[in-house]
């Protein structure tokens, strides 16, 4: 057997899950990484919200995982599933020349709802922490510009958190000139 | 050119007006007041404010197939001061608000509003932190066309009952 048959090859292309990158991340970040497993065939980490841009950079430089694109950056309020700590991050990494995908969690407290950028990995992270502190009230520390982005200026709170009151009404705003 | 009666003019006023004992202004004033009318009502250019999916109920309203030229509404105009009719089409969110009434503010007078879809009216299903709950919070309303989206007949039957409310409103003349 010199070569895997085609067939194999592509099914393994589609499957895009990959487990040996969750093996070189625990192996490169010990005490980092504090859990990995392989939930419905995706390749997912827990990593401690400070050691996110280390771990992300060696991610996106590392032929092994090559990581070039930031697929989505999102948070989730976990108000009333009591789990604690109450937020979390989640990161959709792909690669596009191997393929593969990566889903990478950090918890957020409540009490202290800081995280640090991923501006300076990947641009794109821009727009997407905007849209987190918008929503969730989640800060990034080295944003370059962390203002609201869909909401506006004058806007109280952050309508994505489950306490936000559901049929809260807030003031008009006014022509700007 | 009209034989002897004058199409825009109910008959009882006319008799009314020859009587003298109308209540009317002068005979000059209410007849230029209804051609006025008239030709403001068959003149209508829109200001298609399209924000969300009922633009494309809109834009299937003004094609060739439905026809609002046929109602004198077939010249939308993309500048609020050379429009007469605001359409606002689609979800209004606070956000845009704003922007809905500099728009508004911008359109010279004589000027109407249409509310296009259920969302412009109401809300419409959208009961958040981000909808306005209809229009008529920030601007006046003429016409309410109801409908996620409005039929395209829905749409022709608030054309025809603005041009009704602009033929039998007072013409200032701006």
């Amino acid at each position: 057997m010199s070569s895997l048959p085609p067939s194999t090859t592509l099914a393994a292309e589609q499957k895009q899950t990959s487990p040996e990158v969750l093996t070189v991340l625990a192996n490169q970040f010990p005490g980092k990484v504090q859990s990995t497993c392989v939930n419905l065939g995706d390749s997912e980490a827990m990593v401690t919200r400070e050691a996110v841009p280390e771990i992300m950079r060696f991610l996106r430089d590392d032929k092994r995982t090559d990581f070039k694109m930031l697929a989505d950056l999102t948070a989730v309020d976990r108000l009333k599933l009591d789990v604690q700590p109450r937020f979390q991050m989640v990161y959709h990494l792909y690669s596009v020349r191997l393929k593969h995908r990566l889903r990478i969690k950090a918890d957020v407290p409540e009490e202290d709802p800081v995280v640090p950028s991923l501006v300076p990995v990947w641009p794109i992270a821009n727009w997407f922490e905007r849209e987190v502190w918008d929503m969730f009230g989640i800060r990034f520390t080295g944003h370059p510009n962390l203002k609201r982005i869909l909401m506006y200026e004058e806007f109280k709170g952050h309508p994505l958190r489950k306490d936000y009151p559901v049929n809260a009404r807030q003031p008009k705003i006014g022509p700007r000139n | 050119m009209f034989g002897n009666k004058v199409p825009w003019i109910g008959t009882d006023r006319i008799i009314n007006m020859a009587l003298g004992n109308s209540g009317l202004p002068s005979f000059l004033t209410s007849k230029l007041d209804v051609a006025i009318g008239w030709a403001r009502k068959y003149s209508i250019f829109q200001y298609p404010f399209v924000t969300a999916c009922c633009g494309m109920e809109y834009m299937a309203t003004a094609c060739s197939h439905y026809d609002v030229d046929r109602f004198g509404a077939g010249l939308p105009r993309f500048s609020p001061r050379q429009a007469d009719v605001l359409f606002v089409v689609g979800t209004i969110s606070h956000k845009m608000a704003p922007v809905l009434k500099t728009i508004y503010d911008q359109m010279c007078d004589p000027k109407w509003v249409v509310a296009f879809g259920v969302c412009t009216c109401t809300g419409g299903f959208y009961d958040n932190y981000a909808t306005v709950m209809g229009i008529d919070t920030i601007i006046p309303v003429d016409v309410y066309i109801p409908g996620c989206p409005p039929r395209p007949e829905t749409v022709l039957d608030g054309l025809i009952k603005l041009q009704e409310k602009i033929q039998h409103q007072r013409q200032e003349i701006v």
